[in-house]
């Protein structure tokens, strides 16, 4: 089985959450939690479904992930990509910043 | 415009407690997400890719100055500092946390604003023109009939679980700016032979999976019984609409299923009893009541070409661009209708930060009796202007980074958020409006080319009404990567017709560099400057495109 993370949106804020080796939430998918044997990926479900429970998130799923060139995690498809760095565009408020 | 009575303020103010109480209760484990989801849709709050996305309701397109600084506020305190306008002349939030939701609602109810009716199976938000009550040769204002609909529709139990969303546009003139060809329902103010005022009643138009054009379900309905029709129409949809396919509950279906003379005799035959039943119509009174609110402002016609005008005419060019494509004729001579573009070059289109919203609001203060319209193609208007203030309107609106002058451009394009934002996109929209736009930067080749409107959408709902556009965009998937399927011709007026399809996907690349081969086959094969994009197209139809744009095959 391909290399996967579980991923949701936080309950009280909607941000793009992972889950992460010490069972926490954090928003960073290069910190998450990465799993390939089907028994493991299983387990990240099931913490993701008391995840939900305990209503810390909302909407689990596990996405494909690999491992880039200096071994951090990045999603496989682009949609995934996307949520995990946020808008492909540069926003507006941003510019007037610069 | 529409001031809240106080049944109204009470509605609304009842309907945030409500949601406070139901997102403590979320927040507590009370309620699921699965019981939670429906409550939250029904005020306008979605799950998105990163975030929720609020989506709050501009009536008829139409702001004051005061609503417009409470939103830029909203966009402060709760948000990233900006708001993206949309084709249903509403703006979303993208970034609110839930537990935020019920102050911001608080705070909209301040304004008399709400996020009611921006979701789920019922009437939405009712979209009128948003020249109403500035041009000349209109019948009546259409948002007095909105605002009518809107307090029918909002208070309907039997309408707030139809088979499908059900939107209705309004239009008081023939020339169509408010795409009512393309609603469930559209309504044209018309007049009978004898000077009477009513409506053209359209029916079944849409875009999404199944684009079909409106039909007519009636030629010519006295206004005074507009209620009672809509409720037969509504009536006969709700018995008729299929409820197990979610892709064919649309009335659009029906229409096309049983054919638009049976959906006539059967409202027909419904608006009958109705009509038997008890009266469904409003009572003058009321009619008047509602309409005294949009009573046209009271201006004096005033110099045409004033001296400050004429000087920043002959000396000023972006002054030139933007009085040749932003500014249209007003009622009242002197006066004119500014379109304030949202659509900078390389921006995302139908974005505004806090600060241009504050802005704006000082000039609508200022220079348009602080009044502000949102159009559906995401831009927003100032109605009432008078002539001499332009030069110092731009001056401002230039300052805020407001004063594009590329109204119905090449580069005014209408995107949806696309898969930078949306859960269900299949694709990128903004970035590829950026790209066309900064293509086409030069104001001097855009108004060479001429009105051309392209229109993008990140997947096939359609939000950003690339049926419909000159040249439309559709993002589709095409073996795990971004594609964009061409079409061409479509057009959203009086005239609405559908795009036709081009030819296979083009990847990202391959879809902007399609853009201008397109327009440089137009510029090259029209008859002149005074033949437009879309008059070359119905005169050449597809082949001459095909051929360019797919020169290893044959053009078909
Ligand atoms: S057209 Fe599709 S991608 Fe675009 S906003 Fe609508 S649902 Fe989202």
């Amino acid at each position: 089985m391909a290399l996967q993370v579980l991923t949701a949106n936080r309950l009280r804020d909607g941000a793009v959450v992972y889950l992460s080796p010490d069972g926490s939430w954090v928003e960073r998918v290069a910190a998450a939690r990465a799993e390939s044997a089907p028994e493991a990926v299983a387990r990240l479900e099931a913490a993701g479904r008391a995840a939900v429970v305990a209503r810390e998130v909302v909407e689990p799923y596990p996405i494909a992930v690999e491992q880039g060139e200096d071994g951090r995690l990045i999603p496989v498809r682009y949609r995934e990509r996307i949520r995990a760095e946020g808008p492909s565009i540069r926003l507006q408020c941003d510019e007037e910043a610069a | 415009m529409y001031r809240y009575d106080a049944f109204d303020a009470a509605f609304v103010r009842q309907r945030t407690e409500q949601f406070r109480d139901q997102v403590a209760r979320r927040l507590s484990g009370e309620l699921t997400e699965e019981e939670f989801k429906p409550l939250r849709l029904m005020n306008g709050l979605y799950l998105q890719l990163h975030a929720y996305m609020l989506r709050v309701a501009i009536p008829y397109g139409t702001l004051d100055s005061r609503q417009l600084r409470k939103l830029a506020h909203i966009a402060r305190t709760y948000d990233k500092g900006y708001g993206h306008f949309t084709t249903r002349q509403n703006i979303q939030f993208n970034w609110p946390a839930l537990v935020d939701v019920p102050s911001i609602l608080e705070e909209l109810a301040e304004v008399e604003m709400h996020a009611i009716q921006t979701s789920g199976n019922c009437i939405r938000n009712v979209t009128a023109d948003h020249y109403a009550g500035a041009v000349a040769g209109e019948v009546e204002d259409p948002r007095i009939w909105a605002e009518i609909i809107r307090q029918w529709s909002s208070l309907h139990p039997e309408f707030s679980f139809l088979p499908r969303k059900f939107k209705i546009a309004v239009t008081g003139t023939t020339h169509d700016r408010a795409a009512v060809k393309l609603h469930d329902i559209g309504l044209v103010l018309t007049r009978d032979a004898a000077g009477a005022v009513g409506f053209q009643v359209l029916v079944g138009g849409g875009q999404g999976r199944t684009p079909m054009v409106a039909k007519t379900l009636r030629d010519f309905l006295p206004k005074e019984r507009l209620l009672s029709y809509l409720e037969a129409i509504l009536r006969t949809y709700n018995l008729l609409g299929r409820r197990d396919n979610k892709y064919k509950a649309r009335i659009k279906i029906l229409v096309h299923e049983v054919g638009i003379e049976e959906v006539r005799r059967l409202v027909e035959a419904e608006w009958e009893a109705i009509g038997r039943e008890t009266s469904l119509d409003l009572p003058e009174a009321e009619r008047a009541r509602i309409a005294a609110h949009f009573a046209p402002p009271d201006l004096t016609p005033r110099p045409a070409e004033p001296p400050a005008l004429v000087e920043a005419l002959a000396t000023h060019r972006p002054f030139r661009h933007w009085l040749r494509s932003n500014v249209k004729p007003h009622r009242t001579p002197g006066y004119a209708v500014v379109d304030v573009s949202l659509k900078p070059i390389g921006g995302a289109p139908g974005d505004m930060t806090d600060a241009q919203m504050e802005a704006l609001a000082d000039l609508a203060d200022r220079h348009s009796l602080g009044e502000i319209r949102v159009s559906h193609a995401q831009n927003l208007v100032l109605p009432h202007v008078a002539r001499e203030d332009l030069p110092a309107l731009h001056r401002g609106l230039a300052a805020a980074g407001l004063a594009t002058g590329n109204n119905r451009l090449v580069s005014d394009i209408i995107a949806c958020p696309g898969l930078d934002y949306c859960a269900l996109a299949n694709a990128r929209s903004i970035p590829i409006a950026q790209r066309i736009s900064e293509r086409f930067a030069d104001l001097d080749r855009q108004a060479d080319i001429g009105p051309l409107e392209i229109k993008i959408s990140g997947c096939i709902n359609a939000c950003g009404h690339h049926h419909v556009g000159h040249i439309g965009l559709l993002g589709v998937d095409r073996k795990g990567e971004e594609a964009y399927q061409i079409t061409l011709g479509g057009r959203a007026d009086e005239n609405a017709a559908i795009g036709r399809i081009v030819g296979p996907a083009f990847d990202a690349d391959g879809a902007v560099a399609a853009v201008e081969t397109i327009v440089e086959t137009y510029l090259e094969e029209r008859l002149g400057p005074d033949e437009s994009f879309l008059a070359a197209v119905e005169r050449l139809g597809l082949a001459p495109f095909k051929a360019r744009l797919y020169p290893d095959k044959r053009a078909a």
